[in-house]
């Protein structure tokens, strides 16, 4: 095991509440119906392969796209389309999405089986066929992150256990219960990019999951396991590589121009459970958690399952759930509705009751400067938030607005509550509809 | 199913501090030097606290009733300025010079310009230069600590104008006098000891970052030392950061967040420029005093060294901006 003696300027030190770090992941009945949109990852939306009437099967490819920055999306459960509906996504977007009826069976389709390959552009092809995006939340399709670069030279594999957002321990129970997994992933990862240096990154108060992890690694001297200091967003991409390497991506640049391949370790460890079995995307880990839940719990879940069966798969809710949120209180998204689905991409489901969902009323910046301190990117939160809210894009673009990683860490401290990261958001909408408008 | 969920923007969890709780800290951290007011200017001292902050927080409550704004007097920013007013005039001040002071603070330099956040330079300040030049017979009259309305005579900053022989032997306090508090001066400038502990607790509760108070009496140290003696390096650099009402200027009034610099390159010009400035005006000028003028006009400068205080983002190349 490394120590990590760097750490990134800024973030915030945030509540733990890892109440779910000792809940072992339990496997949740197939639902009665699922729910499979369409778009389920960052890039082009697939088209629909399947219609209403079809009978499907676990594993069966139900939507497809010809475009690169995209994910083959598979069905989850076996039984028959019985409806084509449109939900609304995390950014107000209506999708197309799946209605299957699950018959209970779960018969696999013919075409899952332990997938051959010879080289590498099979095994790239095959990772593009599995459906897989990054599963640490972001749900950037892993096959073009890992698509050999032809004047960039890869270095480092980054794996990514920081798991630095309150309440998630998803990343951590896989590490805990499926190590070997993880190494293996790495393993087959190591070979496909061909680079001999792993580092995985686990803050430092998850000593059980850097111990597993350190013991499987001894065993070799190319991966090492790095202690990070506990403070958010540790996780976030550019900060993990910072802590990791000391090297820093420039602005509107990828990890991989500067050497670097970032993976969650969930995504790893899909790899290799892919590699063996051939299964492609369709369940997830889900961390179920928040005030108004009643067993905080880490699920198995078939994707597409409406987030109210998961939730009354936890026992339901303590009190009435006023805010339910996808992902960690830091970066999640709060959802429209209880009938949204499970995504590929869904690490948590987090609900919240009155109390602590509500949100602080604003008052007028008072020029602490403490989101200055807080914001990892050396951004001036405050000045961005003036020029959002009054539409001023040279002032926009003048405090770099472009390079905001919406992390949440100039909210969460600002004393005056005000909503620093929505309206920077609101601004970088902003300065792309303006760009599009000049093309 | 339910259907009333809430939609809202990350992140869904804030942090603890608020604007109440920073000013209140501020209330806290300076009631040392309020004390330390009362034992050596007497019981006077607390009425003439009570008159600034009650003016201040009338004022407040009044303008903004006017003006039809929300009314914010429980944010406590209005109490904060009201005691840092009273620690900036004179023990022997009419009280109702000293509700003046107050209305000035709070009705023509804070909500006239916007309210809590948007005022140019320090409220308790701006009223200090105000009354100064409006009664400065009353803003000048000191008293000597310790023996309530006993001698009216000069501050102890006027032995060290530049050109003036020190005048041995006349009452002149050594540094463990100016620490504890025996010299003449306002109600608050005159206990070095209390405003550090205050000071102290501010950085500890980190409601201030110690880039302006280091860099202001680091350089006001260092200017005083090379130009305060007849010849260069040897003026007594110790007098000058212990005397008048630097530790007062530097830990309370200089890091007020409305008029300081956000980022800390920012703060550090702020608080050098504060510490030039004020040992050019105790040297050169007319006011033994330079404290107020100082970062009143560091206040002026503040929206400039933001503009050029713009940080590189993090892995960025150039300068922002």
């Amino acid at each position: 095991m490394l120590i990590s003696k760097k750490i990134f300027g800024g973030g915030v030190t945030v509540p733990h509440r890892k109440n779910t770090a000792q809940c072992e992941t339990v496997k949740m009945d197939v639902p009665e119906k699922v729910v499979i949109p369409m778009l389920q990852h960052v890039g082009a939306p697939c088209q629909l392969v399947v219609k209403k009437g079809d009978i499907v099967r676990v594993g069966q490819v139900i939507g497809i796209s010809s475009k690169y920055v995209s994910a083959p999306i598979h069905s989850s459960v076996s039984g028959t389309v019985t409806n084509i509906v449109q939900v609304i996504n995390s950014s107000g977007m209506y999708i197309d999405a799946v209605e299957i009826k699950a018959d209970g069976k779960q018969e696999i389709h013919e075409s899952v089986k332990p997938p051959v390959y010879s080289n590498d552009a099979e095994l790239l092809e095959l990772i593009k066929e599995s459906g897989l995006v990054g599963l640490g939340g972001a749900g950037f399709p892993t096959h073009v992150k890992l698509a050999p670069q032809v004047d960039k030279k890869i270095d480092i594999l980054i794996v990514n256990g920081a798991e630095c957002e309150p309440y998630i321990t998803a990343d951590y129970r896989e590490i805990v219960e499926n190590s070997w997994n993880i190494i293996s992933g790495i393993n087959i990862l190591m070979d496909l990019l061909k680079v001999d240096n792993v580092l995985i990154g686990i803050e430092d108060n998850k000593p059980e999951a850097i111990k597993v992890l350190t013991d499987l690694a001894n065993t070799s001297d190319k991966i090492n396991v790095v202690k990070l200091k506990s403070r958010y967003p540790q996780g976030a991409e550019k900060m993990l590589i910072y802590s990791l390497t000391g090297r820093k991506v420039p602005p509107g640049k990828l990890p991989l121009d500067v050497g670097v391949v970032v993976m969650n370790v969930n995504s790893v460890s899909f790899v290799a459970e892919y590699v063996k079995t051939g299964m492609p995307l369709i369940k997830k880990r889900v961390t179920v958690d928040g005030p108004a839940v009643m067993n905080p719990s880490n699920v198995e879940v078939l994707i597409g399952t409406p987030l109210g069966d998961v939730f009354e798969f936890c026992g339901g809710f303590k009190t009435e759930p006023y805010k339910i949120i996808m992902g960690g209180p830091m970066m999640g998204v709060a959802q429209p509705s209880l009938q949204n689905p499970v995504l590929k991409y869904t690490n948590a489901l987090l609900a919240f009751d009155r109390e602590s969902g509500e949100l602080p009323k604003e008052s007028p910046c008072i020029r602490c400067g403490k989101c200055v301190k807080a914001c990892p990117m050396n951004l001036l939160p405050l000045f961005l938030n003036l020029n959002a809210i009054h539409g001023n894009i040279d002032g926009l673009k003048k405090y770099n607005a472009m390079d905001c990683i919406e992390c949440g860490s100039c909210s969460y401290v600002c004393p005056a509550k005000r909503h620093l990261v929505h309206s920077i958001r609101l601004g970088k909408a902003l300065l792309k509809k303006e760009s599009m408008n000049k093309t | 199913m339910n259907n009333t969920l809430l939609l809202s923007s990350s992140p869904h969890i804030r942090g603890r501090d608020t604007t109440q709780r920073i000013m209140i800290d501020v209330v806290i951290a300076l009631v040392p030097a309020v004390i330390s007011g009362i034992y050596f200017f007497g019981s006077r001292v607390i009425m003439v606290v009570l008159i600034t902050v009650i003016s201040c927080v009338i004022s407040e409550y009044a303008s903004q009733k006017i003006m039809k704004r929300n009314i914010t007097i429980s944010d406590f920013s209005a109490v904060v300025t009201g005691v840092l007013l009273a620690l900036n005039l004179p023990p022997a001040i009419p009280l109702w010079i000293a509700a003046v002071g107050g209305i000035i603070a709070i009705v023509i330099i804070k909500q006239m310009f916007g309210g809590i956040g948007q005022n140019f330079m320090n409220p308790a300040l701006g009223a200090r230069v105000i009354l100064m030049l409006s009664w400065t017979q009353h803003m000048t009259n000191w008293i000597n600590p310790k023996v309530p309305d006993a001698v009216s005579s000069a501050t102890p900053l006027i032995y060290i104008k530049k050109g003036q022989e020190i005048m041995e032997g006349i009452n002149r306090p050594d540094y463990i006098e100016f620490l504890l508090g025996h010299a003449m001066g306002s109600i608050g400038e005159t206990s070095v000891l209390a405003l550090l502990l205050g000071g102290a607790y501010l950085l500890y509760r980190k409601v201030i970052s110690p880039a302006i108070p280091f860099s202001f009496i680091g350089s006001a140290a260092l200017f005083s030392w090379i130009f305060g003696g007849n010849r260069p390096f040897t003026g007594d650099f110790l007098y000058h950061i212990l005397a008048g009402g630097i530790m007062l200027g530097a830990f309370f009034m200089a890091t007020d967040y409305s008029t300081s610099p956000v980022t800390t390159k920012g703060k550090i010009i702020m608080g050098i420029g504060c510490g030039i400035i004020t040992i050019i005006i105790r040297l050169y000028a007319n006011y033994p005093e330079g404290v107020s003028f100082s970062i009143i006009l560091m206040n002026l400068l503040v929206p400039l060294i933001d503009k050029y205080t713009v940080p590189r983002t993090f892995g960025g190349e150039g300068r922002g901006g």
